[in-house]
């Protein structure tokens, strides 16, 4: 686990579902083979319609067409978000695309699990609506441990709700790590 | 204070007498299932974890069902296909239904119902997220990512935080153009679709009791669709006769004390709801079928896991028989056995199968089909602006295909009385 997360924000709106993090039709490419798996940076969040790209602007692709990576670390949401389908390829394909944390309101709970459980991203919830703060390319710093969103030009700084039961797994790395911890594999 | 069943379920299969919503829980896994998506990676990553000769904790707990992504010509789906049958041969699943032999099922959450893997008391985890659909069977069953089933697959046990239940009591007699899509959907309407998030969905009341099992897994189907953990009804006489045609394995059931703890508790009267639809892009987008009839569509859709069982087209054929579509109908039955009892199953003379052709309906195969969209040349997909009325359960832009098009979802009886119209329509006018 990373101690400070840093780099710019992508903002979007509530209930961003699973086919709109990667929609269905790329979830065929092999998540192990280098040349397939980049597709999943690629496709990260290329299923949001245009105007919802990147908010408030919108039309600001997360991954550049053609391109594998994403210039953004830092997805900002509203509630409920990944919600939809159980797809780990979700949280998998934002890290792919470079992605390091998700700060929502809420989220889905196949997706939270899924982004700990694999050990993918972070998943943290404000509870203040910071959707309404940040805007799509804001320099952001998460300070993991503190659990501290500082806003770098503004010096604005949130508090995130702590990580609770799920630190031990992201401390452990993921869900196998902790279950070795818990004696249950070797 | 008293247990909900899926406390019961839950404590039982981690050792304990009882357990506490809130509580972190390793369990045990009585099945697990997986389909072509998912079933892949998940392999993957079990091979990362265990080692590429480790063995399936239990071969005869695992059930690999491909469904999704099944007649494409795509070359990854194909391959994901491949994966499977390699895996199977490998460790030599019982539980495999290969594609294009005459095991090949179809839609994973219909094929457990038939090939007796759901049994009351029991826990199921699946790589997809309508898992929730075996809860209809008095049993614990919830959706997974590739990594929890990975590790499932190596050791058998998962980890699981106990949820909250929330209660839904169904009072009243069902009117004949009200269906349990109708029910599912209302719920999702009035607590929206994050408003069961963590907690389990609990069907209770005698409305529900006098549901068939095909239509009790209506509505555990779409827990998920409210945010829920976990779908269930209790089991009763009904659930055991399913049971037992189907499996000798043993079984104990358990029902919720009535005085077990809800964190909320709603009561309808089924016998004054009317037909809804959830507007697009968004399960809880409801409005009565009267409030948006007349809306013009370009297609409608009969298909997938909760409106793609062989009730959900004796209801749709009991408006399309002797009519014909107005617009491009696709039917796609869940599963081959469902297929089947269309050629079979008649309706004035006439095979189910044969009443959807002479409709004018567009006939698939089993699978998932467009339900989620899917490889480019997968049948009934979306590919442009259009606007369609769909039996499935998510409408999600770009759910069906193309984020252009805009999807409603409603009970296979609305979406007949649509098709034949060409616009929204209340199945009521028609049945009347
Ligand atoms: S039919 Fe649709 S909802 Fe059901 S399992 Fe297949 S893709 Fe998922």
């Amino acid at each position: 686990m990373d101690d400070i997360i840093q780099g710019k924000a992508y903002v979007l709106g509530d209930s961003i579902d699973t086919d709109q993090i990667i929609p269905a039709a790329h979830l065929v490419y092999s998540m192990t083979v280098p040349d397939e798996r980049k597709q999943y940076g690629r496709y990260a969040l290329s299923g949001l319609p245009t105007d919802q790209q990147g908010l408030p602007e919108g039309n600001l692709p997360f991954t550049p067409d053609d391109m594998f990576e994403s210039e953004y670390r830092i997805v900002i949401a509203g509630s409920n978000f990944g919600c939809g389908s159980s797809r780990e390829h979700a949280p998998f394909s934002l890290m792919v695309a470079g992605a390091k944390a998700v700060v929502a309101q809420s989220y889905a709970r196949i997706f939270y699990r899924n982004a700990v459980d694999g050990g993918f991203i972070i998943p943290f919830e404000s509870r203040l609506r910071l959707v309404d703060h940040i805007r799509t390319g804001d320099e952001i710093r998460i300070d993991v441990r503190a659990g501290l969103l500082t806003h770098v030009e503004a010096g604005e700084e949130w508090l995130l709700n702590p990580l609770g039961d799920i630190a031990d797994i992201l401390k452990a790395g993921n869900v196998f790590e902790y279950a070795r911890q818990a004696g249950f594999m070797k | 204070m008293g247990q909900t069943i899926t406390q019961k379920i839950l404590a039982r299969n981690a050792g304990r007498d009882r357990v506490a919503p809130g509580e972190n829980i390793w369990i045990d896994v009585d099945t697990l299932m997986t389909h072509d998506v998912c079933g892949p990676p998940t392999i993957g990553i079990f091979k990362r974890e265990f080692g590429e000769d480790a063995k399936v904790w239990d071969p005869d707990k695992l059930v690999i069902l491909p469904d999704h992504y099944i007649f494409t010509e795509d070359p990854h789906a194909r391959r994901n296909i491949d994966i499977l049958r390699d895996f199977a041969a490998q460790h030599d699943l019982p539980h495999y239904y290969d594609v294009g032999t005459s095991r090949y099922k179809g839609v994973c959450h219909v094929a457990l119902a038939e090939e007796g893997f759901n049994r009351p008391g029991t826990v199921l985890f699946g790589t997809d997220s309508h898992s929730c659909t075996s809860g209809a069977f008095g049993m614990f069953s919830t959706g997974v990512g590739n990594t929890d089933a990975a590790l499932i697959m190596g050791t058998g046990k998962i980890w699981v935080k106990v949820p909250e239940t929330l209660r839904f009591v169904f009072e009243g007699t069902l009117p004949p153009w009200l269906m349990a899509k109708d029910l599912i959907l209302s719920v999702i309407g009035d607590v929206g679709f994050e408003g069961g998030t963590y907690c389990a969905l609990e069907f209770d009341g005698q409305a529900v009791f006098d549901l068939s099992m095909e239509e009790r897994m209506t509505l555990t189907n779409m827990a998920i669709e409210a945010g829920g953990k976990n779908g269930v009804i209790a089991a009763d006489e009904k659930t055991f006769e399913h049971v037992r045609a189907r499996t000798d394995r043993p079984f104990d059931p358990v029902w919720s004390d009535p005085d077990a703890a809800w964190l909320q508790e709603r009561v309808y009267d089924v016998s004054n709801m009317e037909p809804v639809v959830a507007k697009p892009h968004r399960p809880d987008n409801r409005a009565t079928v009267s409030e948006v009839a007349g809306t013009k569509l370009d297609r409608a859709y009969i298909g997938s896991c909760t409106g793609g069982k062989l009730e959900d087209f004796e209801a749709a054929a009991k408006i399309l028989q002797g009519e014909e579509v107005r617009i491009d109908t696709f039917v796609v039955p869940a599963s081959t056995e469902v297929t089947r009892q269309m050629h079979e199953r008649t309706l004035n003379g006439k095979t189910l199968w044969q009443v959807f052709v002479d409709a004018g309906c567009k006939m698939g195969h089993a699978s998932c089909g467009a339900c989620l969209g899917g490889p480019i040349d997968t049948f009934g997909r979306t590919q442009g602006t259009e606007v369609v009325i769909s039996t499935t359960n998510r409408n999600f832009p770009g759910r069906m295909g193309s984020k252009q098009s805009a999807v409603y979802l409603a009970s296979p009886l609305t979406v007949a009385a649509s098709a034949v119209q060409g616009t929204i329509t209340d199945p009521r006018t028609v049945l009347a």
